[in-house]
């Protein structure tokens, strides 16, 4: 009977809900986490779909993963090394790139060749849109207080806020309204002419929501890509040895070196509820699993609606979590190369070993327009016809992603809606993966000669695989009324749940999406805080 | 585009550049140093003749009817002031009338100027000429540029300038030619010695005043120069730089790490009596008539007390070689009164000297403080004073 007697039951193994077990554990508490799949990571894995070559296959860069994670659980002793991403190559339509180095002064030059004006202007956007992040980011670590609520602690945590926010400048909370409310073209167009420039800069306004980049809102997502770069400051974005696998995998060794027990293959059917509290879980061979608290590191929907009988929650409650929003509008394509693909843009001689621009992110976004049109295709159930692609090559990063003189590469792909017209099936991934192949072959025609295998991950796919609700990377869109105190939702944005003994810490939570680590943090924390 | 720019003189720079020390410098290769150790460079900047390529300067070139109101507005000095062929050193404010940049303006032509600039600014400027009849171009890549020091170079210019350079006088530019190839000559520098500022076209015949000048030199002890000695120079000359020495309001986190003018020691470069409206004017003329808090003074560090506390470990003095950029805690008592941003060993004064800002009132001349140094890992103050800025000044640098 002892066996199965825990202190916490983490459901799910992604990265959020192993960092939970750890930190729980570090606390001295007996933690199971339980994983559906044979695999841990959830939406950090890195699996080998061909024999020899690692697809970091659905999560493929570290931004926001949290520094005090890092240290508390000594990620770099279990293997956790973040390799740099160091620029952005934007090929053109008219055969010309537009490209962002990690050097200062270079990228400057490079802004220069196109736009005098926005060379300079660039250095301003960054200083703002860096300043922004800086004065709004001590609120990503704050546990998000009810504004509503009259209890001592939301009352000391919105005074905390208040606080925080009287001490911004003037210039500060005007961006920060700015940023709140403008659509990320509006933004952008304030600040620069280039059209390549302000495509790359859009596109990352629009990845994981099911906007376009002339919908508000979306200049808020700019903003929250922003933080990554203020860590330290200097090259926070970055790729894991490994993949994202590889963050995962060190979080899953810190874990069960603290002690943390890991069962793979161990699907959820229910948690068990008595007297009006969580109690244990009960999984989908028949075994029944004790326990004084239970953590969902899954999505929101399945988190509320599958793994709890409807009845433990308030109507309103239940009726708020059908609402969020998690359309799933961006797909992942893998490919096992023989060789680099050659940009015409900037060519390589021989193998490109060497070719710096494969060393960091190429983007599909040459302007505004063709990323908007891109979501015209997918607002009617279309996959666009030229889609936004952000891609990486792990391989020219960590050279043990492929065998010798192989690469691997990995589009990430929008738009690709999860209420595809006609639905999604065989006939329409290969769709989703010509669509990428053609769009690559426009700036690299040797790509179809490279391909040694490839992958096509439809939203339909990242739910059925990574068991992410409407396979929304974010488990849910980080739209303005999703974010903060209202995420999941209203008065629940605290980690807790209307039923007893129930957590929840994900990237449905508070403060949001990205291999952050965040919300399975503060929700371990929250737990150990209410003591068991 | 991957690659820093090369200057139009690094064929015979790279050539010379024995330690192979490459600074970067606006997205520039410069020589540190074209030996392994700097003593010869400085003293041909104090001595003799020192050819510097400053052609990674930032540069623009403004011009058209309101070209002069547009810099009467953006810096402190009074441009409508200036004759052509006058050159000003100016800093350039925000509305709060902190420093956002400086650098020297040239009055090249009655509506046509050229503005140097330690970081790009086109973007301020631009804000600022809104509905003025002006265009502002960035010529940085266009334009070439050999900075000569030293008390023998007016010798060496004379010998192979068109025109003799005897009459031009300090912050007074020239038009000139030197192998039959066009430049301006203006008589700045960034070293508080006798010295010139050669700019002219970037191209092949850039490498020819370049050869000429070392030809004509070579019998006055002239030396290619590196960036690391002229930063020992320019701290004996009380000039400070931005990034090291303050800190661009544009560029600053927070409020503290911005500097007025005034609290710089530029007093005599805002023109407040200059008509009109300028950037920064209201909160300049407020600080003005309230005092500053903050300024920047020199300090000669004390070194029979500074001895005295290497002689508690056995040692003599131990300075670095060079200008350190970094910034140093200055004490009085147990109280941190401010911080020096550069310090260096002086080779002419044999003074350990440094830049510091202190707080009121601590920067008035001949204060006691104490400066942070190392001491065997250990941490000490030795006592230093406050003094005039600059610390050297040759009679010859005006005359």
């Amino acid at each position: 009977m002892t066996v199965n007697q825990y202190d916490a039951i983490i459901i799910g193994g992604g990265h959020n809900g192993l960092v939970a077990a750890a930190y729980l554990a570090r606390a001295g508490k007996k933690v199971v986490v339980l994983e559906r799949r044979h695999i841990v990571g959830g939406a950090a894995v890195t699996e080998e779909i061909f024999p020899g070559y690692k697809f970091t296959e659905f999560s493929y860069v570290v931004s926001l993963l949290r520094p005090e994670i890092i240290r508390d659980l000594e990620l770099p002793k279990h293997g956790l090394k973040i390799l740099p991403l160091p620029s952005t190559f934007t090929p053109m339509e008219n055969g010309d790139y537009l490209a962002a180095w990690d050097d200062h002064d270079l990228t400057r030059r490079e802004l220069y060749r196109h736009s005098p004006k926005d060379a300079e202007a660039y250095d301003e956007y960054a200083r703002v849109m860096a300043r922004a992040a800086k004065a709004i980011k001590p609120i990503i670590n704050l546990i998000p207080p009810d504004p509503t609520s009259l209890s001592l602690r939301d009352m000391l945590g919105l005074l905390k806020v208040g606080q925080y926010a009287a001490g911004l400048s003037e210039k500060e909370l005007y961006a920060i309204a700015k940023l709140a409310t403008q659509s990320s073209a509006d933004l952008l167009e304030e600040w620069f002419e280039t059209d390549a420039l302000k495509g790359t800069k859009a596109a990352s306004g629009i990845i994981g929501t099911f906007l376009g980049p002339r919908s508000p809102g979306t200049a808020y997502v700019l903003l929250h890509h922003y933080m990554g770069e203020i860590d330290g400051a200097f090259r926070a974005w970055g790729f894991a040895k490994n993949g994202s696998g590889g963050v995962s995998g060190s979080i899953l060794n810190a874990a069960k070196a603290l002690g943390v027990e890991i069962r793979v293959n161990c699907s959820v059917k229910q948690v068990i509820v008595k007297n009006g509290r969580a109690v244990g879980v009960a999984l989908d061979n028949g075994d029944e699993l004790q326990s004084k608290v239970v953590m969902s590191a899954a999505d929101p929907k399945r988190t509320f609606l599958q793994f709890v009988e409807q009845k433990h929650f308030p109507d309103e409650f239940v009726t708020s979590i059908q609402n969020f929003r998690t359309r799933g509008s961006s797909g992942k394509v893998n490919i096992a190369l023989s060789e680099l693909p050659n940009f015409t843009a900037m060519p390589f001689e021989g193998r490109g070993h060497d070719s710096v621009l494969h060393r960091g992110a190429v983007s599909i976004s040459p302007s505004i327009d063709y990323i908007e049109r891109a979501y015209d295709d997918a607002k009617y159930g279309q996959i666009s016809k030229r889609p936004y692609l952000d891609m990486i090559f792990p391989s020219m990063i960590d050279p043990d992603m492929a065998p010798p003189g192989q690469h691997v590469m990995s589009c990430f792909v929008q738009y690709a809606p999860y209420d595809l017209e006609g639905g999604w099936n065989d006939e329409k991934r290969n769709e989703l993966g010509e669509a990428v192949i053609a769009t690559i072959e426009q700036y690299a025609p040797n790509i179809r000669k490279c391909i040694v295998g490839m992958q096509v991950i439809s939203p339909k796919d990242i739910e059925r695989i990574a068991g992410i609700t409407g396979g929304n990377i974010f488990h849910g869109e980080l739209l303005l009324h999703q974010i903060f105190f209202l995420r999941p939702t209203p008065q629940w944005a605290d980690f807790r749940t209307p039923l007893k003994g129930y957590y929840f810490g994900a990237s449905g939570a508070h403060p949001g999406g990205g291999v952050m680590g965040a919300a399975g943090m503060l929700a371990a924390k929250e737990i150990l805080k209410d003591g068991m | 585009m991957f690659n820093l720019k090369t200057t139009p003189f690094h064929e015979r720079t790279s050539a010379l550049c024995q330690p192979q020390n490459w600074r970067k410098w606006a997205g520039y290769f410069a020589a540190g140093s074209y030996e392994h150790t700097l003593d010869r460079e400085y003293w041909a900047i104090r001595n003799a003749a020192a050819l510097i390529d400053v052609s990674p300067l930032i540069k623009y070139v403004i011009k058209g009817k309101d070209a002069a109101a547009l810099l009467h507005r953006v810096t402190t000095r009074d441009i409508h002031k200036m004759k052509v062929g006058q050159v000003a050193y100016t800093g350039w404010c925000d509305e709060e009338g902190k420093m956002i940049d400086d650098g020297t303006v040239t009055r090249l032509e009655e509506s046509t100027f050229r503005l140097t600039a330690a970081e790009p600014n086109l973007r301020w400027l631009t804000m600022n000429a809104v509905g003025m009849e002006v265009g502002i171009t960035e010529v940085t890549d266009e334009v070439a540029a050999l900075s000569f020091q030293g008390p023998n170079t007016r010798k060496v210019l004379n010998i192979v300038a068109e025109s003799p350079v005897d009459e031009l006088k300090y912050f007074r530019m020239m038009k000139n030619r030197i192998k039959g190839v066009e430049v301006t000559i203006s008589r700045t520098g960034y070293t508080g010695d006798l010295g010139y500022e050669i700019w002219m076209d970037n191209n092949r015949d850039a490498l020819k005043i370049w050869d000429t000048l070392m030809e004509a030199g070579g019998d006055y002890g002239i030396a290619p120069v590196g960036i690391l000695a002229m930063d020992m120079a320019r701290v004996e000359a009380g000039l400070f730089m931005l990034d090291v020495d303050y800190t661009s309001a544009s560029h600053a986190w927070i409020e503290p790490q911005k500097s007025s003018p005034y609290e710089l020691g530029l007093d005599w470069t805002v023109a407040l009596d200059k008509p009109g409206y300028f950037v920064g004017r209201r909160a300049l003329e407020k600080e003005k008539r309230e005092g500053s808090i903050w300024k920047m003074v020199g300090l000669a560090v004390d070194w029979v007390g500074m001895e005295k506390i290497y002689k508690q470990v056995g040692l003599p003095p131990q300075i670095p070689g060079m200008a350190v950029r970094g910034s140093l805690p200055v004490m009085v008592g147990n109280v941190q009164v401010g911080y020096a941003s550069t310090s260096t060993w002086s080779p002419l004064l044999k003074t350990y000297i440094a830049l510091a800002h202190l707080q009121k009132p601590y920067f008035e001349l001949g204060t006691d403080v104490r400066m942070e140094i190392t001491v065997e890992h250990h941490r000490q103050h030795a006592p230093a004073k406050v003094v005039k800025l600059p610390f050297y000044e040759p009679e010859w640098k005006k005359r």
